[in-house]
């Protein structure tokens, strides 16, 4: 009734819509753009003012990083570390979820009640005191301490808790009257129902462990155990003006997360999505 | 803002009723009447006669639920439960980490509330906020009014807008410093170019903070562009038609019906913004370190340099009780207030 005709006609408002949206895309990726501009260009010239056409283009600024720091095995513990912490999240989180969906006992609300309590102490209530517990177990400094905080979230049990519950029970009765026990019924019937929940969770843990900052700086030493914000962060430190050799190693740091992203796009942003509306 | 699980810690919680409420999945008193494989395992051992009651459901799967419990419990109680309680602790002790804690009782607190350095870190804290909430409200809602049309290259850019969601906080913090270096940044030389002012930027104290700003927002737009796209694509179409058919312009239809009708997703994103903003810490820190002249020193920051700097974790665990408490008042005071301007279709 009230559509439009099939031919849209080109007005004055839809030219400008399209110029703001290539403003707001130019603005948004630019600061990419640069960043590679300026990691390829001579360090001598930097100083002569910002230039988009780089005279004699160069990898000088990623030999100088690759020398500086063990780039390689950053990047490594970088990816090792997320990984690690999505697969204890997903088997952590989904073990909880089905405990407290489909398992009935004794203080279940309260001890539902004390996993979301850990959800609303921020980590930098906790920073102090687990830098302190890893010292007195002599563990900081190590691939453990990094992954610690982040073996088990109570955001992934209850998000999984909600996803489990939806799954209709007659589900769970029919492999019961099979003979299944409850370790069957959640690995063949609950997880392979509640994958998009899954998925989210996964997502959600490895860009917070992707992302991790404050927790590495304070308990890794070491650069072979750094992850990449930290590492850059440090590089950052040791050359304020190297502005060449800083933006090398930020393009080392975005090329695999935007890989990550190119491939997963869609279900990055429903699973964030997921997370804000009900 | 990235989505740690600390910050859904709130809204989260803040959702968890509404969600059972509204799906009707969460009433677990009623589901556990329901029988599940637990009940069909007594039925099928017939016989045996089971009292309601403590020896009954109370203890029965004992076994399991510590299989399915233990392997999440064990590191939440290690790393979150033990450190969260031992940090009560410490904000009570007088320790510079090295030589035994002495117990000073409520000292820190005392000397933090009553140090006017302190309510400089929480205003610092807020002039984040309030630079940062409205950029990213009011430039993720257009974008998301916008993308949510049929356009051409549509997919193109919510890429674009949402390609610094995952990049993280260190590189963009980088970036932005190098984009607004005084000296040989491009946006001076843009700036020159059109015979403009040059601010010194992040070495300069009145705009150390906006720069901070500038690169959170540009960091966060695509995240909140996400949550209110979401928002949108819930609202029935019929609602939007039967406001046409009444008359309605595009204006008023967005402001009295869109946009009330968003009000769950603007509720999340303020409430998210505020529990992220007052932690925040990444961005400021490899940015201006808190400088210049201390200029944009936030909470989150002191607590830093108080134990790896000063040598007082003592004081650095009772700061971080005082944010505590201040995250879970504001958001208290929000979920109270939510009632009045956050309608549940």
């Amino acid at each position: 009734m009230f559509r439009a005709a099939p031919h849209r006609r080109i007005t004055l408002r839809r030219v400008l819509l399209y110029l703001a949206l290539v403003a707001c895309a130019a603005v948004m990726l630019f600061p990419f753009l640069w960043t590679v501009v300026t990691s390829i260009t001579p360090e001598g010239t930097l100083a002569n003012g910002p230039t988009l056409l780089v005279k004699d283009p160069t990898l000088n600024a990623y030999r100088t990083l690759f020398a500086t720091l063990p780039m390689w095995r950053i990047v490594v513990n970088s990816f090792a570390i997320a990984v690690a912490s999505v697969a204890l999240q997903l088997v952590t989180g989904a073990m909880a979820g089905y405990a407290f969906a489909r398992l009935s006992f004794r203080g279940r609300s309260v001890v539902f009640g004390a996993y979301l309590a850990t959800l609303m102490v921020p980590l930098q209530v906790l920073v102090v005191p687990l830098f302190i517990e890893m010292k007195l177990l002599s563990l900081q400094d190590t691939y453990f301490s990094l992954l610690a905080p982040s073996m088990a979230s109570a955001l992934g049990v209850f998000l999984l808790k909600q996803a489990i519950e939806a799954v209709p029970r007659e589900l769970d009765e029919a492999a019961v009257i099979d003979g299944a026990s409850h370790l069957r019924i959640f690995a063949k019937v609950i997880v392979p129902l509640i994958k998009p929940s899954l998925a989210t969770v996964a997502i959600l843990a490895f860009m917070a462990s992707w992302n991790s900052f404050l927790w590495p700086l304070v308990v890794i030493r070491s650069p072979e155990l750094m992850t990449l914000p930290l590492g850059l962060s440090a590089l950052h430190g040791q050359y304020t003006t190297a502005w060449d050799v800083v933006m090398a190693g930020s393009v080392v740091s975005i090329v695999p997360i935007a890989v990550v992203f190119v491939l997963a796009q869609r279900h990055i942003v429903a699973g964030l999505a997921h997370t804000g509306i009900k | 803002m990235t989505p740690t699980p600390a910050s859904f810690a709130a809204a989260r919680s803040a959702d968890a009723n509404d969600v059972i409420a509204v799906s009707g999945q969460g009433d677990s008193a009623q589901r556990d009447r329901h029988s599940g494989p637990e009940d069909t395992d007594r039925r099928s051992r017939g016989a045996r006669r089971m009292r309601p009651g403590r020896r009954g459901s109370g203890w029965r799967n004992a076994g399991w639920v510590l299989v399915f419990l233990l392997p999440s419990a064990v590191p939440l109680l290690l790393f979150t439960v033990i450190p969260m309680l031992a940090s009560i602790w410490v904000s009570l002790t007088k320790w510079n980490l090295i030589s035994a804690p002495t117990f000073v009782a409520f000292a820190n607190y005392r000397r933090l509330l009553t140090d006017p350095a302190t309510l400089d870190y929480f205003l610092h804290t807020g002039a984040y906020i309030v630079g940062y909430l409205p950029l990213v409200y009011i430039g993720g809602l257009s974008l998301a009014y916008v993308l949510d049309k049929k356009l051409v290259a549509r997919s193109f850019f919510r890429a674009a807008v949402f390609l610094p969601v995952i990049t993280s906080w260190v590189v963009v913090a980088l970036v932005w410093q190098w984009l607004l270096n005084p000296a040989h940044g491009v946006v001076n030389t843009v700036l020159g170019a059109l015979g403009l002012g040059q601010p010194g930027w992040w070495t300069d104290p009145d705009w150390a903070m906006p720069s901070i700003i500038l690169a959170s927002a540009w960091k966060d737009l695509g995240f909140v562009m996400v949550i209110m796209l979401a928002g949108l694509q819930s609202i029935p179409g019929d609602v939007q038609e039967a406001a046409t058919v009444d008359g309605a312009t595009g204006w008023q239809r967005f402001r009295r019906v869109t946009w009330p009708m968003l009000s769950p997703s603007t509720f999340f994103v303020v409430v998210i913004s505020l529990i992220n903003g007052l932690q925040v810490f990444d961005q400021v820190f490899v940015m201006t370190g808190g400088g210049p002249q201390g200029a944009t020193q936030v909470v989150v920051g002191q607590i830093y340099n108080l134990t790896f700097r000063y040598g007082r974790a003592g004081d650095a665990a009772a700061l971080s009780w005082i944010l505590f408490v201040v995250i879970l008042a504001i958001t208290a005071g929000q979920l109270a207030g939510q009632r009045r301007w956050v309608t549940h279709a």
